[in-house]
């Protein structure tokens, strides 16, 4: 019994963590004390978890390899910002302008996801990860050339800033929303099915799964996330440009994943809020020359972390030290009698 | 025959099904009939064509010419999952789980089809997925109770011993509701107590379940075992096929088996 | 006749990118991993032939293509060995890493502003040019396009008729299989990594024939664009890599020649990808493998 509760707190843990994290800043507002540097780190931070959460879809659960990811943002930072200067006249820079451009801004996403995922179809690992990014550069270079009064071209597309102290909260929001729609998706029998397709598509197709329907599903819906993360990044600033969505910020929040564990959802959480945390940091402290020092520190990191955890020769080495295996060793000092399942998972491993 | 006054329904049966890659036919000519309950053997050499039948009859590979009806409907050429959906479940010689789900849950993957619930429904959590998600949960866990995999529930599919991985893929084909089961090499790998303990759960699912079994097998101990009817493959043709005593000691067997 | 010079140019660019290519798509053939990594070694070789300029170009050339060389052998050893036999996506993960890593090692050392590097004056062929009837065509252009053709017909009779040569095909059909007929595989690797770097080298030469700079993010676009090369041709096939090459500098050349469409050229040159891959998964001359079932 106790077990089974556990178990259900766990599920919840990311919702309340972000909650408590909401209401600390709302009550910290309404004293007065939030400065303006918080709030945009929290807007940056409920940005990246958005766009994090929404890859880890694909790439962790659905396991195809997207570099794309900026593109679907891109789409969405463009269209929903568009969608919000014009209505910003006629409806007010208000909650009703920005819930229709997240709409529209997420569903342009999604039918670009959609043409995404139908080469997905067809291609895989390496072949699709080229496709991915080809079509994030293809979305960016054509933002990039349109004229002036529509998408704004090179010199970018002019936003609607939203009431920049208050922000925050609707990020941390759509944080909540979008945790609660793919993880529910997750745990369910399509989140089954997605990870039965990651783990071995020949079988998941001989066991009835509609392996069309399903990776569709997976890449629509990663695709509408990210869409809406770029309808809030356009909300964030006064300016939109398409130099910034190019493979290396799709990239960034790969690693983001991949650094967070592979099919982790909280993993890919709490990376995406070190990362960001990190590199607001580090920003202030390597400053003139030693700013490139960031970037060499990242990719070092980057790769020990990479070959720790994949290298087959430390195969061994991790299973002796990794996370889980202290945590349940420490568990089972403190608890009196050890418990069955766990003994038994180890004897088996 | 024995055959003539047996009217039980067919169940599978393959019409000249032949398949060819580049220049080589990999299946001339195989004419299957298996009839409801039966327990029926594909044996032959390495190379002799017996997977890739498998693959035809599942839609893996389109056949060249020759049709396959599953309980008198045309299927040729659908799609594998329209093929497992129309009926038809399968093992696979070199085991493939869904390695990071849980026993439990590559189970409840095979149930997916029984238990409807929209993508829409689980998003939301409208009352039909905690229905449908309860019910799913429970069918497996009968399931795995069958093959004695209960206790192993909540243990990555990965992390099984050889022998309860090639019990849980059955278990999982079971899962769908087949009306033919198709098991291919299922006692590959396997010492002999284990191919006895797997030749005791097909027999015991087959009773249990009252289902048609088509396997593919290297071990004439197993077939000569339990399969009633055998069909012997040699170079994609039929070499033989008929009650499994007559077919063992069928000169052409012996000598495609054994040398001259 | 400005077909004509197009043409050319688009050949000789073409060629440039062929020789990228075709490091791209021997790594991936013999060690089955996308080597993000390979665009930088282009710029790590521009930045070698801007040390070693002031004492000869030829020297300098040859400079960058042994330190290219020993940078690929380093870099395979170091990060790609330890994850072979892990997951794909590791092993990219790595090669992004390794890229990033190149890119801030650059940046501290000769600073993120581009630099010049003036090859072409120091061999004395700046601007000058080759007229044939009415078709002018710069030096440089001429001896990219001769060197990248000598290069592929090397490369192609190494593969063909050197005993090395033909252990590499071999290890890309089966490495297991060419490990039992007593191929060091490892070492097979490392040759790979070693020709594809020296490919690199050679290629950041003539980009700076093309244009005098060189910036520490210099060799992503081109590694990029030397990927979708690869890709379209059919990664894995040699034949392939310099089909794919010459295609996508021709497409380019002929794209940035008319101005309506000019600054979509990217946009053109990964579309064409896509669409080719919809059409063939496997690329122009890539073999269709069969899982096994």
């Amino acid at each position: 019994m106790n077990k089974l509760k556990n178990i259900q707190w766990k599920n919840y843990i990311n919702y309340i963590a972000i909650a408590l994290v909401l209401v600390v800043f709302v009550a910290l507002t309404l004293v007065g004390s939030v400065s303006a540097s918080t709030t945009s780190l929290l807007e940056e931070m409920a940005i990246k978890i958005i766009l994090a959460v929404s890859l880890s879809l694909v790439v962790g659960f659905l396991g195809e390899l997207s570099l794309g990811h900026a593109g679907f943002m891109c789409v969405g930072a463009y269209i929903g910002g568009k969608v919000a200067a014009v209505l910003a006249a006629p409806l007010g820079n208000g909650i009703l302008t920005l819930v229709i451009a997240i709409v529209v801004g997420a569903a342009s996403a999604a039918i670009c996801g959609f043409l995404v995922g139908l080469p997905a179809l067809r291609l895989r690992g390496d072949y699709l990860a080229i496709t991915t990014l080809a079509f994030g550069e293809i979305v960016r270079t054509i933002f990039m050339n349109t004229s002036e009064n529509s998408f704004g071209g090179p010199v970018g597309l002019s936003t609607p800033r939203f009431d920049k102290k208050h922000f925050y909260i609707i990020c941390l929001i759509m944080v909540l929303i979008t945790l609660f729609v793919i993880q529910n998706l997750i745990r369910s029998k399509h989140g089954r099915a997605i990870e039965a397709i990651r783990d071995n598509e020949i079988a998941a197709r001989a066991t009835g799964i509609n392996i069309t329907n399903y990776k569709l599903l997976g890449f629509i819906m990663s695709a509408a996330f990210a869409g809406i993360a770029g309808v809030l990044y356009s909300y964030t600033k006064f300016n939109v440009s398409s130099q910034m969505f190019d493979y290396n910020y799709s990239i960034e929040i790969l690693v983001i994943v991949v650094l967070g564990g592979m099919g982790s959802i909280n993993g890919s959480i709490i990376s995406a809020v070190a990362i960001t945390f990190l590199n607001r940091y580090l920003a202030n402290v390597l400053t003139g020359n030693l700013a490139v020092l960031k970037d060499l520190i990242y990719a070092l990191i980057l790769i020990f972390i990479v070959i720790y955890n994949n290298a087959p020769a430390l195969k061994d080495f991790r299973e002796k030290y990794n996370f889980q295996t202290l945590v349940a060793k420490l568990k089972r000092k403190k608890a009196s009698k050890p418990d069955t399942d766990e003994a038994q998972v180890k004897e088996d491993a | 025959m024995a055959d003539m006054n047996d009217n039980r329904e067919v169940v599978l049966k393959t019409d000249h099904l032949c398949i060819q890659f580049g220049g080589l036919k990999a299946v001339d000519d195989v004419n299957l009939e298996i009839k409801k309950g039966e327990l029926y053997g594909l044996i032959g050499p390495n190379g002799a064509g017996k997977t890739t039948v498998f693959n035809i009859l599942t839609g893996v590979y389109k056949p060249t010419s020759g049709r396959v009806y599953l309980c008198g409907e045309d299927i040729t050429g659908k799609a594998p999952a329209d093929v497992n959906r129309k009926g038809i479940a399968r093992t696979f010689q070199n085991i493939r789980l869904f390695g990071k789900l849980t026993v439990l849950e590559n189970v409840m993957v095979g149930l997916s089809n029984q238990i409807p619930c929209s993508v829409f429904e689980s998003v939301f959590r409208l009352p039909r997925h905690k229905k449908s998600e309860k019910e799913c949960r429970e069918r497996a866990i009968e399931l795995l109770k069958v093959f004695n995999l209960d206790e192993y529930k909540d243990h990555l599919a990965s992390n099984l011993p050889y022998g309860k991985q090639r019990k849980l893929e059955i278990a999982r084909a079971m899962a769908t509701n087949p009306k033919l089961l198709l098991l291919d090499e299922p006692a590959a790998g396997m010492n002999p107590n284990e191919t006895q303990e797997l030749m005791d759960d097909i027999t015991f699912i087959r009773e249990k379940f009252g289902i048609t079994i088509l396997l593919i097998e290297h071990d004439m101990r197993l077939v000569g075992g339990i399969c009633e009817k055998l069909t012997v493959l040699n170079f994609g043709t039929e070499l033989a096929k008929g009650e499994t005593d007559v077919v063992l000691n069928h000169p052409d067997v012996v000598k495609a088996y054994i040398g001259e | 006749m400005e077909f004509l010079t197009t043409l050319v140019n688009g050949l000789s660019l073409g060629g440039i990118y062929a020789m990228i290519a075709l490091g791209y798509t021997m790594v991936y053939g013999i060690a089955k991993m996308l080597n993000f990594a390979h665009g930088d070694i282009i710029m790590v070789g521009g930045y070698m032939i801007l040390l070693f300029l002031p004492i000869n170009p030829i020297v300098a050339i040859i400079a960058a293509m042994i330190f290219c060389m020993i940078l690929g052998i380093v870099v395979e050893k170091l990060a790609y060995k330890p994850l072979r036999g892990a997951s794909p996506l590791a092993v990219l993960i790595t090669a992004i890493g390794v890229s990033y890593l190149l890119q801030s090692i650059a940046q501290m050392a000769f600073g993120s502003a581009p630099k010049f590097i003036t090859v072409a004056a120091k061999l004395g062929i700046d601007g000058k040019m080759l007229h044939i009837g009415g078709l002018s065509i710069g030096y440089s252009t001429i001896i990219t396009l001769v060197c990248s053709i000598v290069v592929m017909i090397a490369l192609s009779l190494f593969v063909k008729y050197t005993k090395t040569g033909r252990a590499m095909v071999a290890v890309s059909e089966d490495k297991g299989a060419a490990q039992l007929m007593g191929i060091n595989v490892n070492s097979i690797i490392m040759i790979t990594f070693a020709i594809g770097s020296v490919l690199a080298a050679l290629a950041s030469v003539f980009f700076l024939l093309k244009a005098p700079t060189m910036n520490p993010t210099f060799g992503s676009l081109p590694g990029i664009k030397a990927f979708t090369a690869a890709v379209i041709g059919g990664i894995g096939s040699i034949p392939g890599a310099m089909l794919g090459g010459i295609l996508l500098g021709i497409v380019e050349c002929f794209a940035q020649a008319v101005p309506a469409i000019s600054p979509y050229t990217d946009a053109i040159e990964f579309s064409i990808l896509i669409i080719l891959l919809l059409v063939k998964p496997a690329g122009l001359l890539g073999k269709k493998r069969r899982e096994k079932v």
